[in-house]
């Protein structure tokens, strides 16, 4: 109380290195104002903005890509939130994949008769959360875009009202990721009571300076850290909330959760700890290689059992988080490229899984068994193609860009010599390989239920697939295979996008 | 070195390799875009394609610089693919890998002119594209990236051709074949990224994943190649199927459909032993050394026990299936006697095998048509209703023994001239197996064709004039190879001592074993 309180020096800003969180920020704020006060703009309205605004976040990275590498990577606001060429890639995979999932949202709300702006103004703020999230130079502001990108995404997750399962799955959601939050903070705390600083400049300067003799406090800090960012990437044991999650909410937030929240996530792994903490990377490296084998194989393996398609993609999302990992644990630049890749080929891969996923749902977003999804070539064989080339691809066949994403973590692996962690890798991509030959097989059975040809001619019911999705689709399997065909742009994006803590001045 | 094993400088203007791989990629993805409202124009534009590239192949093969040329990589074409991760577009092809190209670019116009699918043509052909340009892709790849990217793409194709037009229980062998390869070419990913990333280090150059290069330096330490070749080997082994991973093969072969047998035997068999030669041998000289009395046994073993379960079979396809079993195992004893007669056994075994099983494939798909049936015991004297059925069928099944005048002798008394000098016991267990092949195949031949015929089999229809003219290319070839084998062994037979020149150059102590050295 008795403490002179002076004024509070302002931090410099560079509103253009905010660009990108602003225009997600703002947009999402205008779309609801103009929305509550026009009520009678058509639908297609919410998502075209949307689009737009993940369109012009996009661009603004693109735009500071040039300029991160003209000048080098610089602070947007005093030391707190960077700049750099791996937080911008991964803006624009969030921002890319907005820009995916909001035409799937608006077949998805036209078809379960849900109107209104809200679903796509909370998806906005959360990816403007990711952003932050990708940048933060702070565990402060990491926690802030943490906090900014998850609660909408809680919201998001029980917005199917008519469904018990969304309802749970929110909750759930918010239970777990409140309690993971928990975590994140204790780590934080003890973090910065044994460095002194929440600042990842200032702490990994300290680590630099000083040898910390009882690291104790350390340690645990940093455990709890990767407790805490471990929900959040959905990394094994701290998974649990997955399966339900992606099983009862809406299958087009689903999509968005598997690839923006992911990113994000991974995106604070990579900054905290290969950045942040690289000269502790002895002490966490055992831990993220113990977490890679079990998220592998436990994903693997459960995906198989799944009757339910939903759940089998959340269990096999795990698996892909293992893979992730795998890049992380080489504490390498070239395992932080191996991330960044299979982050954006992931994401592309598995919003036109789910956006598949959303057209066959059907009515209240509840047919998404294994059975529901006999006989899809029969009634839609262009989308039972593009399904197969997605499922492929995730299951790392050559051509692909889901290959070529499992080759670069195979290769940081190996060049960190962690040969038996790439061979664990590889064996959980064969299992997770058996999962995804079942959905194919009950993609080309008869719909009937019988073992039949599959023959076009005996198509069941007609299913109607929106115009938007179904060029979603085609548009992640271009993609899929443009990458797979073609690697060298995104590799050398890969290459680029390194990470960077700039100290302020 | 002896600089035998040089690339050639930039051979041929014209992309040969490139056209043979693109080409039923390309013929693919036209059915793919054709109306769905002209289903009679799918084969056609098909059998074109394939023709096409039959035709390419064999104007290469014509064209292939025999004599000493023959021993280094033609028509070679080199660009970058991924270039930051040092992989490349790096095709050739020398007299090892020539007739299993010419034998692919053959073996598929055939299979689809001669068999028509049985529903849903327009993907039944494509997807035969794809596999084409997949089986092509192996053969002609010299950089490791680009070939691993073939071995394993061949796999979609391949399943989905079980999965969707197979018999019985397809679904679980389509997806037992798939998962069986993939997991034998996922450790031999990690093994490619380390060869890569260890020659890099080892020899201080960029990372590459050329082929010529890594196997040229050797800079990998012996041990570490060891390992190395264990996860290449383990891949191989799935694939061509060495015992005991051969389990997939028997259900793949007998859901397949027809079509499908005859390019899983006649060619994708060939992948994993033409993989055992030049990315086994080739690439790991001094590990295949090391390790050739484990693959000699397990081909000695595969042989003798693909014949004893062949003769147990009561389903003709099993029967076929596991004949393959114990050929392969011939191949794969040849290729590791390491020497000339050895290795260029194993490789006209290859061929020969292809164009034998393939063809006993084909005849028992004809006899399925008319019977519906593959069990040996409902069948019986097809010879009275189906006399040019059962001749047809005697000279394929007499090339398959290995009776001399046909082709299957030459390959066969080659491997086992090889291994008698190399290794004279297993040469021993290995004659057993021919004398078991003559068993089961003369034994079943008698059961199917020979005494009363009853019932549909005494109806049973002959073969029709397209039939023939589908048999007559396997006939010629068959006779043609066994009568006079000199043109392939001429364009074979340097490439195979220029490998063995490079193993005596990359092995300490290593001397070929020549047949006269021994008292």
């Amino acid at each position: 109380m008795m403490a002179q309180i002076g004024p509070v020096a302002a931090p410099a800003v560079d509103w253009a290195g905010l660009g990108p969180v602003l225009a997600l920020a703002l947009g999402a704020v205008v779309a609801i104002m103009v929305r509550t006060l026009a009520r009678r703009l058509p639908d297609w309205v919410d998502w075209a903005w949307t689009a737009l605004v993940a369109a012009a976040a996009a661009g603004a990275a693109v735009s500071l890509w040039g300029r991160v590498g003209a000048e080098g990577p610089f602070n947007a606001v005093g030391d707190q939130f960077g700049v750099d060429r791996f937080s911008l890639l991964v803006t624009a995979v969030i921002a890319v994949s907005v820009m995916l999932v909001a035409p799937v949202l608006h077949g998805f709300c036209q078809r379960e008769g849900w109107s209104g702006p809200e679903i796509y103004v909370l998806m906005l703020l959360s990816a403007a959360g990711g952003v932050v999230m990708a940048g933060a130079n702070d565990l402060v502001v990491l926690f802030l875009g943490l906090e900014i990108l998850s609660i909408p995404a809680y919201v998001l997750a029980a917005r199917n009202l008519a469904r018990i399962q969304s309802l749970e799955a929110g909750l759930k959601y918010f239970v777990l990721g409140a309690f993971s939050s928990a975590f994140l903070l204790y780590g934080i705390a003890l973090v910065y009571g044994s460095t002194g600083t929440t600042n990842l400049v200032g702490i990994r300067d300290y680590l630099s300076r000083w040898v910390v003799l009882s690291d104790a406090m350390l340690l645990a800090g940093l455990a709890l850290l990767l407790v805490g960012l471990g929900f959040k990437v959905a990394a094994v044991p701290f998974h649990a909330w997955v399966p339900d999650v992606y099983q009862g909410a809406p299958t087009p937030v689903v999509a968005f959760m598997a690839s923006a929240v992911k990113t994000a996530g991974f995106a604070a792994v990579i900054r905290v700890f290969v950045v942040a903490f690289d000269l502790r990377s002895g002490d966490w490296q055992p831990a993220v290689y113990a977490l890679a084998v079990v998220t592998l194989l436990t994903g693997a393996v459960l995906a198989v059992v799944q009757r339910d398609v939903k759940r089998m993609l959340a269990y096999s999302s795990i698996a892909h988080a293992g893979f992730v990992l795998v890049g992380v644990q080489a504490a390498s630049g070239r395992g932080t490229a191996a991330a960044v890749f299979y982050l954006a080929a992931y994401s592309v891969l598995v919003i036109g899984s789910f956006s598949v996923l959303a057209a066959v749902s059907g009515p209240g977003d509840s047919r998404t068994g294994l059975d529901d999804l006999r006989g899809l070539n029969s009634r839609r064989p262009a989308l039972a193609l593009g399904f197969t080339v997605l499922l492929l691809a995730q299951a790392g066949v050559p051509l692909t860009s889901g290959f070529v994403a499992k080759f670069e973590i195979i290769a940081a692996a190996v060049d960190a010599r962690s040969f038996w962690l790439a061979v664990v890798a590889m064996v959980s991509a064969v299992v997770a390989a058996f999962l995804y030959l079942r959905i194919m097989v009950a993609v080309y059975s008869s719909p009937d239920g019988g073992d039949g040809a599959g023959d076009a001619e005996e198509s069941a019911e007609p299913l109607a697939v929106p115009v938007l999705t179904g060029l979603v689709v085609a548009a992640t399997v271009a993609v899929t295979v443009g990458v797979g065909v073609l690697p060298s742009v995104l590799h050398d994006l890969a290459r680029d996008a390194i990470p960077a803590l700039v100290a302020a001045g | 070195m002896t600089g035998t094993l040089i690339l050639a400088e930039a051979s041929a203007s014209l992309p040969v390799l490139t056209v043979l791989v693109v080409l039923p990629a390309a013929g693919a993805a036209l059915l793919a875009v054709m109306p769905r409202t002209r289903p009679d124009l799918f084969k056609p534009a098909a059998v074109a394609v394939s023709a096409a590239n039959g035709a390419v192949a064999v104007w290469m093969m014509a064209d292939f610089a025999t004599g000493a040329d023959a021993a280094r990589f033609q028509y070679v074409e080199r660009y970058d693919w991924l270039a930051s991760l040092g992989a490349s577009w790096h095709l050739g092809v020398d007299g090892i890998s020539l007739f299993l190209v010419v034998l692919t670019a053959l073996m598929f116009p055939l299979t689809i002119a001669g068999i028509d699918a049985e529903h849903s043509p327009k993907p039944y052909y494509a997807w035969l594209l794809v596999l084409e340009a997949g089986c092509l892709g192996v053969f002609c790849a010299l950089d490791l990236f680009a070939f691993f990217v073939f071995f394993e793409i061949v796999l979609v194709p391949m399943y989905f051709l079980i999965s969707r037009w197979g018999h019985g229980r397809r679904n679980y062998a389509a997806t037992k074949f798939f998962l069986f390869t993939m997991f034998g070419s996922a450790l031999m990913l990690v093994a490619v990224i380390a060869l890569a990333l260890l020659h890099a280090r080892a020899s201080g150059s960029a990372v590459t994943f050329d082929l010529v290069e890594i196997a040229t330096a050797q800079a990998v330490a012996p041990t570490t190649a060891r390992w190395i070749f264990l996860a290449f080997a383990l891949a191989f082994a799935v694939k061509v199927p060495l015992f005991p991973v051969h389990t997939w093969l028997p259900d793949a072969h007998t859901n397949a459909p027809t079509a499908g047998s005859v390019i899983l035997a006649g060619v994708m068999l060939k992948l994993g032993a033409y993989g055992l030669v030049r990315f086994g041998l080739y690439l790991f000289p001094e590990a295949s050394v090391h390790f050739a009395p484990l693959l000699l046994t397990l081909g000695a073993v595969g042989i003798v026990y693909g014949a004893v379960v062949a003769a147990m079979q009561r389903d003709l396809k099993r029967l076929v299936a596991y004949s393959s079993v114990a050929h392969l195992g011939f191949i794969v004893l040849g290729t590791f006697a390491i020497n000339t007669e050895g290795i260029s056994g194993g490789l006209l075994q290859m061929v020969n095998h292809g164009v034998s099983t393939g063809a006993l494939f084909l005849l028992v798909g004809m006899i399925y048509e008319r019977r519906h049936t593959y069990v040996i015991a409902d069948l019986g004297g097809l010879q009275k209703s189906a006399p040019r059925l059962a001749a047809v069928f005697t000279v394929v099944m007499l090339s398959s023994v290995g009776l001399p005048g046909l082709n299957g002798f030459v390959g066969e008394f080659l491997v086992l001239l090889g291994a008698f000098v190399a290794h004279r016991w297993w040469a021993v267990v290995a004659a057993v197996g021919v004398v078991l092949a003559a068993v089961y195949l003369l034994w079943a031949y008698q059961r199917v064709f020979h005494g009363p015929a009853s019932g549909a089999n005494a109806e049973m229809a002959d073969l029709g004039w397209r039939e023939m003219l589908l048999m007559a290319p396997f006939l010629a070839a068959i006779v043609f190879m066994g009568v006079y084998p000199k043109p392939v062994i001429d364009r074979m037979e340097p490439a195979v001592d220029a490998l063995i020149a490079h193993i005596d150059a990359s092995v300490d102590r290593f001397d070929e074993p020549v047949a006269g050295d021994r008292p």
